[in-house]
């Protein structure tokens, strides 16, 4: 019995040697395995068949609807016109660490993939670590302006002037003076959505009233991808008396689309033209969109690398710039039309200075 | 203990141990169950199994894979530990998520808030993380004790409160700052004197184990002594296997209860902390989620014991690196969950096999001996 006890013990002290005895057999086969930093064969790409594309998501991936199909579209768009030799997309997994998401980019540019366009925020360390690494390598980060470098282009957007316009619009088409927000989840970069349509509706009117909710708390990022949470939260706005709700949900927008169909009312679509790109049934109920070009982004810099003259630092897509607008499709705010230009032109200017937070 | 007299849940939890060759046959059994299993898969969609494991294989003996491996390995380490305290005690602690994200979430905080010397800095957060994952579960303790509700019920609740109220506190007007030009959000850097230094241990890469690795390591040593070696230790393992027999015997149940929640919270505070003062030196958004449930996987997977959990975490750890290489192979990498799901399954089903067919061959034996004359051994079908 002792002896069995001793035994036991000595194995748990072992699992702390073999844990080490792992890495030291790791490492006598380094010579062989090591894929050695800075081989990158990006530059050595040729020019006639065009730069080898990595893309690298967050969580969700192709297929959202939404933000990364949106970064998927304008891949695909360079890869017919700019005759992409290889494009590669690499998604992010639930809950991982900042290493998990270095290691997928790092992957990337050591498979000679060059340019490399990491797909938001939450990349920001990450990309920043190995764009220092790969300093031949072109990189691309969207909806961060934090991670900097020589080879680091930040593709970031002024949602809150868009969605002023939508706000607007809200504003504009509401019979009973009562709008609603539905927010995916509760983080910085929604608060700028929620922000502007806020302002948009109160620029119109000043008495009207804005109902604001978020699906999820982080770091539960569910609210994205939820559509029965969001048609649960729209309907509630729907009864409380709201008539146009606008979305900021990504996937979750379905729902949000489904309540506002049975009840009648108007809804805002996001991120691209949701009259367009919803489920056919409830395109009718989408008066507008508030569109974030991160296609055209994607695809911008993607041109401007394959020519060589990838700009470092921020580029701001903010309304002048035509990164952010309200779309048209289905014809249910020709009539406002006027209005709303009027705004964008005010925005445009500087003359309408737009809050990119609540508080 | 007869194994004939075991219950499902005591065989689940490790509680009973196979003997001899049998302990070898359970996890081989396993391996290849699992095996096959994602062989399927992989053809059923189309991928050949063979490559994959290759490439699986080549890419996880890198030194820079082993690293990361090292480090997820230690973080799901201490989430099994955590667990596994709980599992012991007949205590499911679902709740080891909520605990390890609040205690991470306030001891960044509190990390980021002061400076203090060197290691008194690296041990005030882990010492704040510790009691606040102890307070954490300290209120499911409490509730079980005091009103008799389920732990498995209260802790499921206190997880969806904990992500309320660390998404109250993750604000800037609480204990957030903002970082510039990001649209991420988190608590204040803990300063250089606070942060743990990474090992250069795998030659051949930059990369560097977290210097937590060997409190992971004391930890499961720490377990491991509590356990068997120490006077509370058999109290809770006798309560675990059965109640009444404790309290025959003397024991505080309540008492064990309350101990048992408070260190498995407590273990759950240290789940966090490689990370924390390793890589990330603040809790912000895309703070890893999710390990409290890993956790329970790998516990399960080791059986709770301290080294079949390094095993399990190990294992687990490797899946999840090896994730990045599938995708540049048009691998989906959902592949690895499949593999991760399969392989506990299959650790569970081939143990009840294996100690299902001891008993019967136990029982065969006897019968044989009986017939043939012989008096029957008196070991019988002990485990």
């Amino acid at each position: 019995m002792l002896q069995n006890r001793l035994g036991k013990l000595a194995a748990t002290a072992l699992a702390g040697s073999m844990l080490m005895g792992a890495a030291a057999c790791g490492g006598s086969e380094e010579p062989a395995t090591t894929a050695s930093p800075g081989a990158g064969t990006g530059s050595a790409a040729p020019a006639a068949t065009g730069p080898k594309v990595g893309l690298a998501y967050d969580i969700g991936g192709r297929g959202d609807q939404s933000f990364n199909d949106a970064a998927a579209a304008g891949l695909d768009k360079a890869k017919t016109e700019l005759g992409l030799a290889d494009t590669k997309e690499l998604e992010a997994g639930n809950g991982e660490t900042e290493a998990a998401k270095e290691e997928r980019l790092r992957l990337l540019a050591q498979g000679g993939f060059n340019p490399i366009i990491a797909v938001g925020f939450a990349y920001s360390g990450p990309v920043k670590k190995v764009a220092t690494e790969f300093p031949d390598v072109k990189f691309a980060i969207v909806d961060d302006e934090a991670a900097q470098g020589p080879n680091i282009s930040n593709l970031v957007f002024a949602e809150h002037e868009g969605s002023f316009l939508v706000g607007a619009a809200a504003a504009l088409k509401s019979e009973k003076n009562h709008v609603a927000f539905v927010g995916g989840v509760r983080t910085p970069l929604i608060d700028k959505f929620q922000a502007g349509f806020t302002a948009g509706a109160k620029a119109v009117k000043a008495d009207i009233k804005v109902d604001a909710d978020y699906l999820s708390e982080p770091p539960d990022f569910s609210g994205f991808n939820d559509p029965a949470k969001g048609k649960t939260m729209a309907e509630g706005m729907l009864d409380g008396g709201a008539d146009v709700i606008y979305h900021a949900a990504g996937g979750s927008g379905g729902g949000v689309f489904e309540a506002v169909k049975a009840a009648n009312a108007k809804a805002i679509g996001v991120d691209s033209d949701q009259a367009k790109t919803a489920a056919p049934e409830l395109q009718s109920v989408i008066m507008t969109s508030m569109i974030k070009k991160v296609d055209v982004a994607v695809f911008e810099f993607l041109k401007a690398a394959a020519a060589g003259s990838a700009k470092a630092g921020p580029t701001v897509y903010d309304l002048k710039a035509g990164g952010v607008d309200y779309s048209t499709t289905g014809g249910q705010v020709d009539d406002i039309k006027s209005k709303l230009d009027e705004y964008k032109q005010k925005i445009a200017d500087g003359e309408i200075t737009v809050p990119s937070k609540t508080s | 203990m007869k194994a004939a007299e075991s219950s499902f849940a005591d065989r689940l939890l490790g509680r009973v141990r196979l003997s001899g060759l049998l302990s070898l046959a359970a996890p081989v059994v396993a391996i290849l169950f699992a095996a096959l299993i994602t062989s399927i898969v992989l053809l059923a969609t189309g991928a050949p199994p063979l490559d994959t494991l290759v490439i699986m294989g080549e890419y996880g003996v890198q030194p820079r894979s082993i690293v990361l491996t090292l480090n997820s390995a230690t973080t799901f380490y201490l989430a099994a530990i955590a667990v596994a305290i709980g599992f012991r005690m007949n205590l499911f602690n679902i709740g080891v998520d909520g605990q390890y994200r609040l205690a991470a979430l306030i001891s960044a905080a509190v990390g980021g808030a002061v400076v203090l010397p060197g290691p008194l800095h690296t041990v005030l957060v882990i010492l704040v993380a510790m009691l606040v994952g102890a307070g954490w579960a300290s209120i499911a303790a409490l509730l079980k004790v005091k009103r008799g509700v389920s732990e498995v019920i209260s802790t499921i609740m206190l997880n969806a409160i904990a992500t309320a109220l660390g998404s109250w506190l993750l604000n800037k007007e609480r204990l957030a700052v903002e970082v510039a030009g990001s649209n991420n959000i988190g608590t204040k850097p803990i300063a250089e004197s606070g942060r743990v230094p990474g090992l250069a241990l795998i030659p051949g890469t930059e990369a560097k184990v977290f210097g937590l690795l060997f409190l992971a390591i004391a930890v499961g040593v720490g377990y491991h002594v509590l356990l068997n070696r120490t006077r509370f230790g058999f109290d809770l393992r006798a309560t675990g296997q059965s109640e009444t027999a404790a309290v025959a015997s003397g024991v505080n149940v309540k008492k064990m209860i309350v101990i048992a929640m408070l260190l498995s919270g407590a273990a759950a505070g240290l789940i966090g902390m490689p990370q924390l003062l390793g890589a990330s030196y603040s809790y912000s958004l895309d703070f890893p989620t999710g390990l409290g449930f890993t956790g329970i996987a790998i516990a399960l997977l080791g059986r709770n014991h301290p080294v079949g959990i390094a095993f399990g975490a190990l294992l687990w750890a490797f899946l999840d690196t090896s994730s990045s290489i599938l995708q540049l192979h048009e691998i989906a990498p959902e592949l690895v969950a499949i593999m991760q799901g399969t392989i506990v399954l299959s650790v569970i089903v081939a143990y009840e096999l294996v100690h299902r067919y001891q008993v019967v061959a136990g029982q065969r034996r006897v019968s044989k001996e009986l017939a043939s004359g012989t008096p029957p051994q008196g070991e019988g079908a002990s485990a």
